[in-house]
Order: structure tokens, then C-alpha cells, then sequence
């Protein structure tokens, strides 16, 4: 017994090291696990078509991942989609660029609106952002008057469903979006803010940083990558949907972060393995569609990779 | 009651305990001192079961043990009493004493009235005057201490091991607590008590040992020794090179504060906290706050630094009025402040050791945005050999440092902005011997140089022997200044207690 304790490394270490790798782990295993069990998995439309359905939620993930290491959460961002998919068909009328402008620039607003009450009101994020989730999806049916409209626009299609050298350009988009963002955490001033802030705001209004600015910034990066996936889908599906665009969107995001090795504490924040956990989910969506499991079992396995991931994270705020 | 057998244990390649034998017998109370790093917190953890040691053995009443866990530990009579409270603040005083031993009725609910009854009496009985009903995260952090240490008698002990459990609490609670300490004696309950106050040794302890590097430097009866040997023996020095530099690390000489001041605050008043606290600071001067905990000295420093609002006062720093005060104002202003609570207001735990020094100097590290490699690295470097901080490398976790070299991050973070004035809020309070007299000797250094130095101290020896000036300060207003000859442990004593004599009138 004793030699097969001393054989194994510390428990903590295993932790540690799934918490770091578990994601990669686990997407090596189910790409294992589809190239041998599922008939036409590795083709390119296949593989493709897995890139493309995943890229909206990478990007707001992303975001999510920015506002929770600002020890936050933005419920918003679903709600931000949809505003941003009622706008676009308003405007197409002064030009695609204006449209794409003004939808924009609501994200900005929304993330404007939301950064402000919780630095300069003081109100807790997960309350503040629940206001636009709820009212956000409200005023963008207002809109569209509650109606889905389709949208015939030459650019809006090339945004949607074109690809350069092979790679469509929303997933082009996710990727520049989570090398920026990496290089935004890992090598900018505000990166390191916004580390301090979510680790321990008190010491970091101690050491002078604008801490309300920081956050601030965060929930308007937030509104801003939600804006661009609600423009991303809605130029892929041609048609404006403001009743189920980015529905339910914010739970996607939120569980990648998480999955990504992202703890919700705050202080901590993992870029590509925020990425990682976005396909992950993609992956073992498809992989049940693809071996003609019931929707509900895809549920179930998120539901317990999501638990395993907060379970490991647990392990090492508790050590 | 409880033997140590040469106790080894190695964390990662690194000895933390190398041979450590201690004895511990009934009725006796045994400080177990040593500098941070030394062993004594490994120590403890081995024998409450936290950690298993690599080599040694561990009797307890005759018997070798093993315990698996702490709970192991506490079920055979072992009561341990941390540093920090570890209770919940929300629920009620009595809630906290019978936390997961509630007293039930015969329908298998909670007594309270029979708790409620119970709590009051074993308050009582330590002389603690807390209602049992109320919140304990509403009572004070000294108060909360002496909850703990009641919670942890009030199960049968036959031993008690308190870590540190003076660091928190106010001269007066430090006496009810070494009452209750002496009372565990008279029943014959052997105490292990860790401290790095020699003060406590001295008045509350029989024998004492000394753990250095993973070690036991000295062991034997508290009788035998003095406090300069013991200082001595802490940090591995010649005894006659402590005694040629005193108990302290500040220097002997004058500085005379001429000309403007370089800090000037008149009349912060913060109901019911401040009230009309007027401070000057020139350049070359240490400015010491003396007073008891809850006096007002922090709420001066922070207010000072514009961490909390005033309702009145006005700051002035090299002359110039400030219009917003903010700690980032502050900065920019030229003050600098170490907080007095490291861990909630001081570190970012999760950030490295390079990452917490840099974190104020950021727009001065950046360009366009983006963070420079060299600069920081620059810096980093200069600082930590400057003030020694013992790291592994600047990437390592400021969590894993010991309290010394934590402070000395934070120190370091505010040195690199270069401030005219320094607020240092108990700037040494919790660190071992060595780090200490380090960062005396510094405060010294910096004011040599120019800089102005408000200090706070809850050790009086530290603001007579550090400060050129002190004010002392008792519910929130300034009742005695002294300066040069006239500071003395004896007359600031004296003007607190005075001071309280004529409230009562």
C-alpha cells in the first residue's frame, strides 16, 4: 500500500495539473474518441462547420473571461446580441458600414451602462447585468417590433459565410480576439490592473490604480465582443432574430470560462483555455448529434464536466 | 503530555524541520519562538496532524500517535487556536462557541435558550463582556480572539497550542488572554504557545525554545535566560553585537525638522472616528502616532492618504492643496502607504512577487500600453536586493513568502514611486526578529535621506525609539505631542492613561 502511495505524485499535483490541462485533455480525448467511432468526422466541411458555430461564443467568452478576473460576471451579453441583431436591419438603409457602426457602439453603451453601476453605484455585477439581461432582450424586440427580419446585404454575407484561405472569418475574428486579449492580460498595463482589481480591490485602490476605470473598461470590452458575435451570427444566419439570438448565451460563455481553468473568484484568468473550453462544449455537442444521442444526454455531460472543472478549481483555492 | 522525537520534514527539496525534539509537559506553558521560516508553524502542523513529518516520532501521553487529521488530533484532547479567527462572523457569539456541538432538545432541535445560558457562563468564567446573542463579526478583532480561544478551552483539552494568538489584540485583551493562560496551568493543561512578542514569554511562559532554520537553538527554562539572549539566539548573532545595538535597529541621532512641512493635514474630522487630527511631517522626519488600538491612528493614516473620506480638514503635500483626494491623488502627490492589514489591503495574493512590486509604477513601466520586460526586471531587481527580500525568483507567488518578506514588497512598491512621505501602519507588526530590525534599520535609512516618515506602532518601544516627534492619539483626536528627550514609553503611557482618567469626570 505504502509503495503505491509514494508511486503516485501528490493529489495536489494532479489538481494542479488538471486544472491547467484538463481542457486539453479532454478535447484530445473526444477528437480520439470521433475519428475512430464517428463516420465523416474529420472532413473539412465537418470540422468547419464546428469552427464556425463555435466562434460567436468564443468571442463572448472571452469577454466573460475579462469581466470575471475583474471578479464579476456580465448576464448581459445574450441580451446585448439580440439588441445588436434588432439594430442592424434599422440602419442598413444609411449604408452596411453605419449599421455595423451603430450596432457596435450599443454594445459599448450597454457595457457603459453596466460598468458604471457597478464602479461608480456599487451595485454587485451579477444584479446589475441581470437588469439588461432581462431588459436588454426587451428593447431590442421593441426594435424589431418583434419580428424576425431577414436581411439581404452582399457584405453582411461575405462577414457571414466567407472564408479566407479556407478559414471562415468569424473564426479568423475569435482568434485575433483571444490572441488580443492574451496580449492584453500578459503584456499591458491594463492587464495587470485588471488582475490587481479582481484579486484584491481594496489593496488596489491602495496602490493608487484607477480601479473604477478598469472596471469600467471591462464590461465595455464585454458589450463590445458580444456586439461583434451578435453581428457574426446574425450576418451567418441572414436574418435578424432578436427573440433567440444569443439566448441563453451568457451560461455557454460563463461555463468555458470556467472549464477553461478561469476560477470565478476572480484575480486569475486563462485566455486560450477559455477558447479550449468554448470548443470543448462545441465538440461534445456535436459528438452526441453525430452518434444520435438524445440533445438531453449532451446536456448531462456538460452539466458534469462543468461540475469536475469548479470541483478541481475548488481544489485549489481550498489547499 | 506530548514528546517530539527528532521530527524531520522536507517540502519540495526545502528542509523545513531537520531533528526537532520538544517536550511538553502538563501544567506547563512552553513558548516556542523563532524567526519566520524557522519551523515553528511545520512544527505545529505535524503535531496536530496537518502534515505528516518524513522522519522522527510523535508520543503523546506515553503512546506514539499518528494523526491522520486535525480532527484526529483535536478528538484526543489536542486544541489548537490560529492566528487568525476562523469562525463565522454572521452568526450569534453563542451560535460561534457551539459551532457543530449545538445543544438539542428532546425533538432533536437546537436549545438556544439552553446555549444562550451556557455561552454566557463560559464568557463569564474568562471574563470576556460580549453579549451572546449579537453578531460576532460586530464585535471587535480582539474580542472575536478571545470567543476562539473560549470555543477551544470549552471542549476538554488536555492540550492547548496557540499560534500567535496575541497579534491581534489590544494591551488589555493581551492580560485577560494570559489570565486564561495562567488558569490552563492550574489545570494542569500543558500550553504551547508561539509568539514573537519576547514581552509574553517572559510573563506568561516556563520554559521556552528556540527553533531556527528547521532547528532547536536553544531549550530550557524561561528562568534561566534573558531577553537578549533569546534575541541572540533567534537570529544566530553575537550576543554582545545586540546588546551594542539595542532592542531596535534605529539609530541614536537627532534630526531636526526645520522649514515647511513637507506633509501638512489640519483638522480631519470623520465622525465618529477623527476628530480635528492636525499632522505635520517634515523632510528627514519620523512622525510617530502612539496610542491604543481603536484611537484612531490608522483612520488618521488613512485619511491622510484619501482612503477614507473626511467631513472636514484639508491636506496640503510640498506646500500644494489637494483638490479630489484618492490614494491615486495621494500618489501622485508624492505620499506613499503601506496598509496595516497585509493580506486584505496590501497584497495581491495570486499576483507575483514582480507583479505586486511594479503595480503602483505601471504608467511609468509602459510604453504605448505595453508593459517593458527590462524596466520592470530593472526595477524588480534593484528593490529586492536593496531591501533583501528573499525570493526564489520575481515570478514566484507573493503568497508563498513569509510575512517579512511580504512587507517588504509591499515597501518596496511604494519606494519605487520615490514619495517625499511614507505612512507606514504598523510596519512591523507579525514578522520575525531579523525582518523586523531590518526594516527599522530602513525607516532610519529613508529619513536620513530626506524622506518624511509618519509611523504607527502599536509597540510603543518602536515609536519612542524610531520617531523623532509622536503624537498620541485617543478616541480619534490628538491628546499629547512629544518631541526629542521628552519621548519616552513612560510619559506616552501616562498620557493615555491620563487622558482617559479625565473623560470620566
Amino acid at each position: 500500500m505504502t509503495d503505491l502511495r509514494t508511486a503516485l505524485p501528490p493529489r495536489t499535483e494532479v489538481v494542479a495539473f488538471l486544472q491547467v490541462a484538463g481542457v486539453y485533455l479532454a478535447i484530445a480525448a473526444l477528437l480520439v474518441f470521433n475519428l475512430v467511432f464517428t463516420p465523416n468526422f474529420a472532413t473539412v466541411t465537418n470540422l468547419r462547420l464546428q469552427l464556425v458555430q463555435v466562434a460567436p461564443v468564443a468571442i463572448v467568452a472571452i469577454g466573460m473571461a475579462l469581466v470575471i478576473a475583474s471578479e464579476g460576471i456580465d448576464l448581459s451579453v445574450g441580451a446585448t446580441m439580440a439588441i445588436t441583431a434588432a439594430l442592424l436591419p434599422l440602419y442598413l438603409g444609411y449604408g452596411v458600414w453605419v449599421a455595423i457602426v451603430i450596432s457596435l457602439a450599443a454594445g459599448l453603451l450597454v457595457g457603459l451602462v453596466n460598468g458604471s453601476l457597478i464602479a461608480f453605484a456599487g451595485m454587485q455585477p451579477i444584479i446589475a447585468t441581470l437588469g439588461l439581461l432581462v431588459a436588454g432582450r426587451g428593447l431590442a424586440l421593441v426594435f424589431a417590433e418583434g419580428r424576425l427580419t431577414e436581411i439581404f446585404d452582399p457584405t453582411l454575407n461575405t462577414l457571414g459565410n466567407s472564408a479566407v484561405l479556407g478559414v471562415p472569418i468569424s473564426v479568423l475574428l475569435a482568434l485575433v480576439i483571444t490572441v488580443a486579449a492574451g496580449v492584453a492580460v500578459h503584456r499591458t498595463a491594463f492587464g495587470r490592473r485588471l488582475l490587481a482589481t479582481g484579486g484584491n480591490r481594496a489593496a488596489a485602490t491602495l496602490a493608487g490604480l484607477p480601479v473604477k476605470r478598469t472596471l469600467v473598461t471591462v464590461y465595455v470590452l464585454s458589450g463590445l465582443l458580444a456586439a461583434t458575435a451578435g453581428l457574426l451570427t446574425t450576418a451567418r444566419q441572414g436574418a435578424s432574430d432578436p427573440s433567440f439570438v444569443g439566448l441563453l448565451i451568457e451560461l455557454s460563455a460563463i461555463t468555458a470560462v470556467v472549464v477553461g481553468g478561469t476560477p470565478l473568484s476572480g484575480g486569475r484568468v486563462r485566455i486560450l483555455g477559455t477558447l479550449m473550453g468554448a470548443l470543448l462544449m462545441q465538440l461534445i455537442t456535436a459528438t452526441v448529434i453525430q452518434q444520435n444521442l438524445p440533445d438531453s444526454a449532451a446536456r448531462m455531460i456538460q452539466a458534469s464536466i462543468i461540475v469536475a472543472a469548479v470541483y478541481l478549481q475548488r481544489g485549489r483555492g481550498a489547499s | 503530555m506530548i514528546e517530539v522525537r527528532s521530527v524531520r520534514k522536507h517540502f519540495a527539496g526545502v528542509r523545513a524541520l531537520d531533528g526537532v525534539s520538544l517536550s511538553l509537559h502538563a501544567g506547563e506553558v512552553h513558548a516556542l519562538v523563532g524567526e519566520n521560516g524557522a519551523g515553528k508553524s511545520t512544527l505545529i502542523k505535524i503535531i496536530t496532524g496537518v502534515y505528516r513529518p518524513d522522519g522522527g516520532e510523535l508520543h503523546y501521553r506515553g503512546e506514539p500517535v499518528a494523526f491522520a487529521r486535525p480532527r484526529d488530533a483535536q478528538a484526543a484532547g489536542i486544541s489548537t487556536i490560529y492566528q487568525e479567527v476562523n469562525l463565522v462572523p454572521l452568526r450569534s457569539v453563542a451560535a460561534n462557541l457551539f459551532l457543530g456541538r449545538e445543544p438539542v432538545n428532546r425533538f432533536g432541535l437546537i436549545d438556544y435558550r439552553r446555549m444562550h445560558r451556557d455561552a454566557h457562563e463560559m464568557l463569564t468564567r474568562y471574563g470576556i463582556a460580549a453579549d451572546v446573542r449579537g453578531r460576532l463579526g460586530e464585535l471587535g478583532l480582539g474580542v472575536q480572539q478571545m470567543i476562539a480561544v473560549a470555543r477551544a478551552l470549552s471542549t476538554e483539552a488536555r492540550v492547548v497550542i496557540m499560534d500567535e494568538p496575541t497579534s491581534s489584540l489590544e494591551p488589555r485583551e493581551v492580560d485577560l488572554l494570559l489570565g486564561v493562560v495562567a488558569m490552563l496551568r492550574e489545570r494542569r493543561v500543558a500550553v504551547l504557545y508561539v509568539t514573537h512578542k519576547l514581552d509574553e514569554v517572559f510573563r506568561a511562559c516556563d520554559r521556552v525554545t528556540v527553533l531556527r532554520d528547521g532547528r532547536v537553538a536553544h531549550s530550557g527554562p524561561v528562568a534561566g535566560t534573558t531577553r537578549l539572549r533569546l534575541v541572540a539566539t533567534m537570529l544566530g548573532r553575537d550576543i554582545d553585537e545586540v546588546r551594542r545595538h539595542g532592542a531596535t535597529t534605529f539609530g541614536d541621532e537627532q534630526r531636526d525638522a526645520t522649514g515647511a512641512p513637507l506633509l501638512h493635514a489640519e483638522g480631519l474630522s470623520r465622525r465618529p472616528l477623527l476628530d480635528d487630527v492636525s499632522v505635520d511631517v517634515h523632510a528627514g522626519e519620523v512622525v510617530g502616532l502612539a496610542g491604543l488600538l481603536g484611537s484612531g491612528r490608522t483612520e488618521t493614516a488613512k485619511a491622510v492618504f484619501g482612503a477614507d473620506p473626511v467631513d472636514a480638514g484639508s491636506i496640503k503635500v510640498g506646500g500644494r492643496r489637494a483638490r479630489r483626494w484618492s490614494p491615486a491623488a495621494a500618489i501622485r502627490a508624492g505620499l506613499g502607504m503601506v496598509p496595516e492589514d497585509r493580506k486584505a489591503e496590501g497584497l495581491i495574493a495570486d499576483l507575483s512577487v514582480r507583479d505586486n512590486i511594479v503595480l503602483a509604477a505601471l504608467p511609468r513601466l509602459t510604453v504605448a500600453g505595453f508593459l517593458s520586460e527590462r524596466r520592470q526586471a530593472e526595477l524588480v531587481d534593484t528593490f529586492v536586493k536593496r531591501l533583501r527580500i528573499k525570493i526564489s525568483h520575481p515570478g514566484q507567488k507573493v503568497r508563498e513568502l513569509s510575512g517579512g518578506n511580504q512587507q517588504k514588497v509591499l515597501l518596496a512598491r511604494m519606494l519605487c514611486l520615490h514619495p517625499k512621505v511614507l505612512i507606514l501602519d504598523e510596519p512591523t507588526r507579525g514578522i520575525d526578529v531579523g525582518a523586523k530590525a531590518e526594516i527599522q534599520a530602513l525607516i532610519d535609512e529613508l529619513a536620513g535621506l530626506g524622506l518624511g516618515v509618519l509611523l504607527i506602532s502599536s509597540e510603543l518601544e518602536e515609536v519612542v525609539e524610531g520617531a523623532d516627534r509622536v503624537l498620541v492619539l485617543r478616541d480619534g483626536a490628538v491628546v499629547g505631542t512629544f518631541r526629542g528627550d521628552q519621548v519616552s514609553e513612560d510619559r506616552i503611557m501616562r498620557t493615555i492613561a491620563t487622558a482617559a482618567e479625565d473623560d470620566d469626570d
